[in-house]
C-alpha cells in the first residue's frame, strides 16, 4: 500500500506529478488552481528527480514551453483555470496538430470571461468538443475525487504517450480546494531518451543520430493532400481512444429506472442525491462519465432501452446533456433527457438534483 | 458512522487547521474524510470555514448544507450555520464575539471560553486546539492517539515541538466544556 | 574547354555545407534568409555540434527554415518560438537550442516571449532577421517599418500618428539582464557575411559555455516586399536601414551578477 496523507486535489497533481516521472511543469499563477505550481516550487523536484518547474511569463508562454519540451519527447505538463486554458488554446491546437503527448491540467472556474474563482463545469464543451482551431480532440479525464487526482496523472501521461496526443485532466476548483485521504503513487524513474525511443519510436527532436534522418515537430503542410491525409489519421487515432479508452463507473444502475448522469464533483453530490432518492423509494441510479472524451455512448445507450428517463447535472447551462441525449437516441430515441445545473460557481445540492428529478421526469 | 461538521469563524483563528487537524485524524485511524474549505476573495474579508466529513465508507458529497455539529466561532457563522445543524446535532461555540447565542430547542448546544482558556494557557495561538479538545469532548468520534498523530502528518517537522502544548489545550478544552442546552 | 574540366576539386573556391539539405529553397532570389541559413548550417558544422543542436522554426517567411538545415527542428506558432525554445534547453540541458525568427514574429506578436526568455537569461541563441516588412503574407508593415516606408498595410508610407515609431527591440534586448551577447550585423556584402558568420558562431559557443541568452540581429532585404531588384534592395538597406539600425555589438559577455538584484535585507 502506498503512503496515506491528507491532502488538497492540487497539491496531489503536483505530488503525482513528481512521483510518475514527469520531466517538466510549466505555468502561470491563476486562482484556484496556484497550488499545483507553489507545490512543485515547495517539493524542488529538480534535486529529488531532476524535474524541471518553471513560472512562465504567460499562459500562452506556458504552453508553449510544453509544446517545445513535449516535442523533444520529454514528459511534460501545465496547469491553469478556465481563462488561462482559453489561452493555451492555440498551443494545445499545435500540440494536437504536431502528435505531441503531455499533459494539461483545467482546474475550471466559472465563466465567461474573468467570471468567478468559485468551481464550474462551464468548460465541457471547449474540452470536450474542441476549444482551439482545427478537428481534433484530447483525452479527458474527469476525476472525482483527490485519489483520482493522483491516479489521472500517471493515467493521463500514459494515454498521451500510447496515443501522441495531448490529455487533460478537467476538474473544478471544488476537487482542487479539497482535502481527502489519498494513497500516493510510488516513485517511478523519469524516461531516458533511449527508453521512449525503444516505446515510443525515434520521433522526439533531441538531437539528430548519424542513424536516422533529422526529426521535424510540426503541424505544417501545405500541401491539401497530405494535410487531408494527416488529418484521417488523426481521425483514425480519436476512433481507436473511442474503441479502447472509455472509462466510466455506475452507481445503483442495475434496477434503476432513473439515471442521473454526471461528472467530476457534480457526480460526487449526485452520488447523495441517489441516496436521498433511494431512501423515498425512487430507483435511481448514476453513470459518472470518467473519460469525457471518449464519452461512454454505448453504456448510456444500453441504459435507454430499459430506463424511464435520464437527468444530466452540470455546473454549467447544460453541455454534457448534448452529448447524452446523442447517445441515448442511439438506444431510444424516445426516453427523455433533461438537464439540471447551477453556474456562476455555485454547486448544486443533492436535494435540488432530486427535486429536479422528480420534476422533470418523475412528475412530468 | 458518518459526522459531518462545519467549522466557522474568522481568518486568523485556525478554523482550516483545525479541520485539517481533525480530518488527518481520521485517516489515521484508517476512515475516509473530505475537508472542504470556502477559498478565494470569500477568506479576505475575515471569514473562513471549512466543512470536514469523517465516515467509516466512501464519502459522497463533500459539499454540505446541513451538519451533524457546526463548531461556531464568530456572530457572522452563527447567523450563518445555527440554522444548518441538523435536528438532534450539536452546536459548539465560544461565546466571545458571539452577541446573540445560539436559540434552538431541537439540537444539542455547548459552549467553550476557547479564548479565555487558550490565554491563561500562556499561548493565545492555542485557542482551535482547546476548541477542538471540547468538540471531542461532546462527540469523542477520533482517538487521541489518532489526533497526536494527526498533529505530527498536518504539522511541519520544525513545529513538532509544539505538539505536547497542542495537547495540553486539547485536554483543557476537553475538561472545560460547559452545557448550555443539551437534549 | 568543357564544363567537366573545370568543375575539378583543385579548382573549388566555394563548397556548399554539408549540413545544408538538397532541398530547394522557396526564397526569393535576393533574399536574406539563404545567406543566414548557410552561415547557421556552417556554424553548427563547425562547432561539430549537429547531434546536440535543435533549431525552432517561426512563423513568417522562415517557417519553412526546418527543409534547409540537417538537424532536428520544432516549428513554432507565431513569436512563440523563445517558449519553444526555453522548453526545449529546461528538460535538454546539454543540447544546444536557437530560434531563427523574423521582425514581425518576434518583435510584434511575440515581444512577451522573447523579452522574458531574454531577461531569464534562457541558454539559447536567437537569429533575428530584420527586413522591416511582414514577407511571407505580402509585404505588410512590420514593427521595424521605418516612417515613411510603403508598405501594403501603409500605402502611403509608415504614420507617426496612425501607426507608431519602428521599435529598435535589439537596444531593448541589450538592456536585459539575461543576455550575454547581443549584436546586429548584415550579410548584405562577403565582408559583412563573415563578420555576421563570426557572430553567430560566438553566439552558439556562448549556448555551449552556458553563458546566457545570445542574440544576433541581422538588418535584412526583402526585395520582392519592398519591390525592388535584389541590387537596388541592397542600396536602400544601407540608406535607409543603417542608419537607424546601426551595426555593431551592444552586449559582449555574459549575463550580469545577481548582485545589482538581490534585494537588501
Amino acid at each position: 500500500m502506498g503512503e496515506l496523507r491528507l491532502m488538497k486535489g492540487n497539491e496531489v497533481i503536483a505530488e503525482a506529478a513528481i512521483r510518475c516521472g514527469c520531466d517538466g511543469y510549466f505555468g502561470y499563477p491563476i486562482t484556484p488552481q496556484s497550488e499545483v505550481m507553489e507545490t512543485l516550487m515547495v517539493r524542488e523536484p529538480w534535486d529529488e528527480t531532476g524535474m524541471v518547474v518553471l513560472q512562465a511569463e504567460s499562459e500562452v508562454a506556458s504552453i508553449n514551453m510544453v509544446y517545445g519540451a513535449a516535442g523533444s519527447g520529454k514528459k511534460v505538463m501545465t496547469s491553469s483555470s478556465s481563462p488561462g486554458i482559453s489561452l493555451m488554446a492555440e498551443g494545445i491546437s499545435y500540440i494536437a496538430g504536431a502528435e505531441l503527448p503531455c499533459l494539461i491540467v483545467n482546474v475550471q472556474r466559472g465563466g465567461p470571461g474573468l467570471g468567478t474563482i468559485q468551481p464550474s463545469q462551464a468548460d465541457y464543451f471547449q474540452t470536450t468538443k474542441g476549444g482551439g482551431h482545427g478537428d481534433y480532440k484530447l483525452i479527458v479525464l474527469a476525476p472525482a475525487s483527490v485519489q483520482e487526482m493522483n491516479d489521472f496523472v500517471e493515467l493521463g501521461f500514459e494515454l498521451a504517450f500510447k496515443y501522441r496526443n495531448p490529455a487533460m485532466i478537467l476538474t473544478d476548483g471544488a476537487i482542487g480546494q479539497m482535502m481527502e485521504k489519498v494513497e500516493l503513487s510510488d516513485y517511478k524513474p523519469r524516461m531516458t531518451a533511449e527508453e521512449l525511443d525503444a516505446k515510443c519510436g525515434s520521433w522526439a527532436t533531441n538531437g539528430k543520430k548519424a542513424d536516422r534522418d533529422y526529426n521535424i515537430i510540426t503541424s505544417l503542410e501545405m500541401d491539401s493532400d497530405k494535410m487531408e491525409a494527416n488529418n484521417l489519421r488523426f481521425q483514425e487515432k480519436y476512433r481507436q481512444m473511442e474503441e479502447e479508452e472509455v472509462r466510466y463507473e455506475m452507481i445503483d444502475c442495475e434496477d434503476a429506472e432513473y439515471i442521473l448522469v454526471a461528472f467530476g464533483s457534480s457526480a460526487r453530490i449526485c452520488q447523495k442525491s441517489v441516496d436521498i432518492a433511494r431512501a423515498k423509494g425512487l430507483k435511481v441510479g448514476l453513470l459518472r462519465p470518467i473519460t469525457l472524451y471518449p464519452f461512454p455512448k454505448k453504456p448510456i445507450a444500453e441504459l435507454a432501452k430499459k430506463v424511464k428517463g435520464f437527468l444530466t447535472v452540470e455546473m454549467n447551462a447544460g453541455q454534457m446533456v448534448e452529448d447524452v441525449k446523442l447517445a441515448a437516441g442511439c438506444g431510444n430515441s424516445s426516453v427523455p433527457v433533461e438537464y439540471f445545473g447551477r453556474m456562476g460557481g455555485i454547486i448544486p445540492t443533492p436535494g435540488e438534483v432530486v427535486e429536479a428529478l422528480e420534476q422533470k421526469l418523475i412528475e412530468a | 458512522m458518518t459526522e459531518e461538521i462545519i467549522i466557522a469563524g474568522f481568518g486568523g483563528q485556525g478554523v482550516l487547521s483545525m479541520g485539517k487537524i481533525l480530518a488527518y485524524s481520521g485517516v489515521m485511524q484508517d476512515q475516509e474524510v473530505t475537508w472542504f474549505p470556502s477559498y478565494g476573495p470569500e477568506m479576505r474579508g475575515g471569514t473562513a470555514n471549512v466543512s470536514v466529513i469523517i465516515s467509516d465508507s466512501r464519502i459522497s458529497s463533500p459539499i454540505l448544507h446541513e451538519f451533524d455539529t457546526a463548531i461556531i466561532l464568530n456572530q457572522q457563522s452563527m447567523d450563518k450555520f445555527e440554522k444548518a445543524v441538523k435536528p438532534g446535532g450539536v452546536l459548539l461555540f465560544d461565546p466571545n464575539g458571539i452577541v446573540n447565542e445560539p436559540t434552538r430547542k431541537d439540537i444539542n448546544i455547548y459552549k467553550i471560553e476557547g479564548t479565555k482558556i487558550a490565554a491563561d494557557l500562556g499561548n493565545v495561538k492555542t485557542f482551535n486546539m482547546v476548541v477542538l479538545g471540547a468538540y471531542l469532548k461532546a462527540k469523542p468520534i477520533v482517538k487521541m492517539e489518532s489526533i497526536r498523530k494527526g498533529l505530527e502528518k498536518s504539522l511541519p517537522e520544525r513545529h513538532h515541538k509544539l505538539i505536547p502544548l497542542n495537547l495540553e489545550a486539547i485536554e483543557a478544552g476537553q475538561s472545560k466544556l460547559e452545557e448550555v442546552h443539551v437534549l | 574547354m568543357d564544363v567537366k574540366d573545370i568543375i575539378k576539386p583543385e579548382n573549388l573556391v566555394y563548397e556548399k555545407p554539408k549540413l545544408l539539405t538538397d532541398n530547394t529553397m522557396h526564397y526569393c532570389p535576393g533574399c536574406t534568409h539563404g545567406v543566414v541559413h548557410r552561415l547557421v548550417a556552417e556554424v553548427i558544422e563547425e562547432l561539430d555540434i549537429q547531434e546536440k543542436t535543435i533549431g525552432v522554426s517561426p512563423v513568417g517567411c522562415s517557417v519553412f527554415a526546418y527543409n534547409y538545415i540537417d538537424i532536428d527542428w520544432q516549428e513554432a506558432a507565431h513569436g512563440r518560438a523563445p517558449a519553444v525554445a526555453t522548453g526545449i534547453a529546461r528538460v535538454n540541458e546539454d543540447k544546444v537550442v536557437f530560434t531563427y525568427q523574423g521582425d514581425g514574429d518576434l518583435a510584434s506578436i511575440g515581444t512577451a516571449e522573447i523579452m522574458h526568455a531574454c531577461n531569464r537569461g534562457e541558454n539559447i541563441v536567437v537569429i533575428f532577421i530584420n527586413n522591416a516588412i511582414y514577407g511571407m503574407t505580402g509585404g505588410q508593415m512590420a514593427p521595424t517599418t521605418l516612417l515613411g516606408q510603403v508598405t501594403a498595410t501603409t500605402p502611403c508610407g509608415r504614420d507617426l500618428d496612425r501607426n507608431g515609431y519602428p521599435l529598435k527591440i535589439t537596444e531593448l534586448i541589450s538592456q536585459l539582464p539575461g543576455t550575454a551577447y547581443v549584436t546586429r550585423q548584415s550579410a548584405h556584402t562577403p565582408a559583412t557575411a563573415r563578420k555576421c558568420r563570426k557572430a553567430i558562431k560566438k553566439a552558439f559557443q556562448n549556448a555551449l559555455d552556458k553563458k546566457g541568452t545570445s542574440f544576433v540581429e541581422v538588418v535584412s532585404t526583402c526585395n520582392s516586399g519592398w519591390r525592388l531588384s535584389p541590387v537596388d534592395a541592397n542600396k536602400w538597406m544601407e540608406e535607409n536601414m543603417f542608419p537607424f539600425f546601426p551595426m555593431g555589438d551592444m552586449k559582449d559577455g555574459e549575463r550580469d551578477a545577481p548582485d545589482a538584484y538581490l534585494k537588501k535585507n
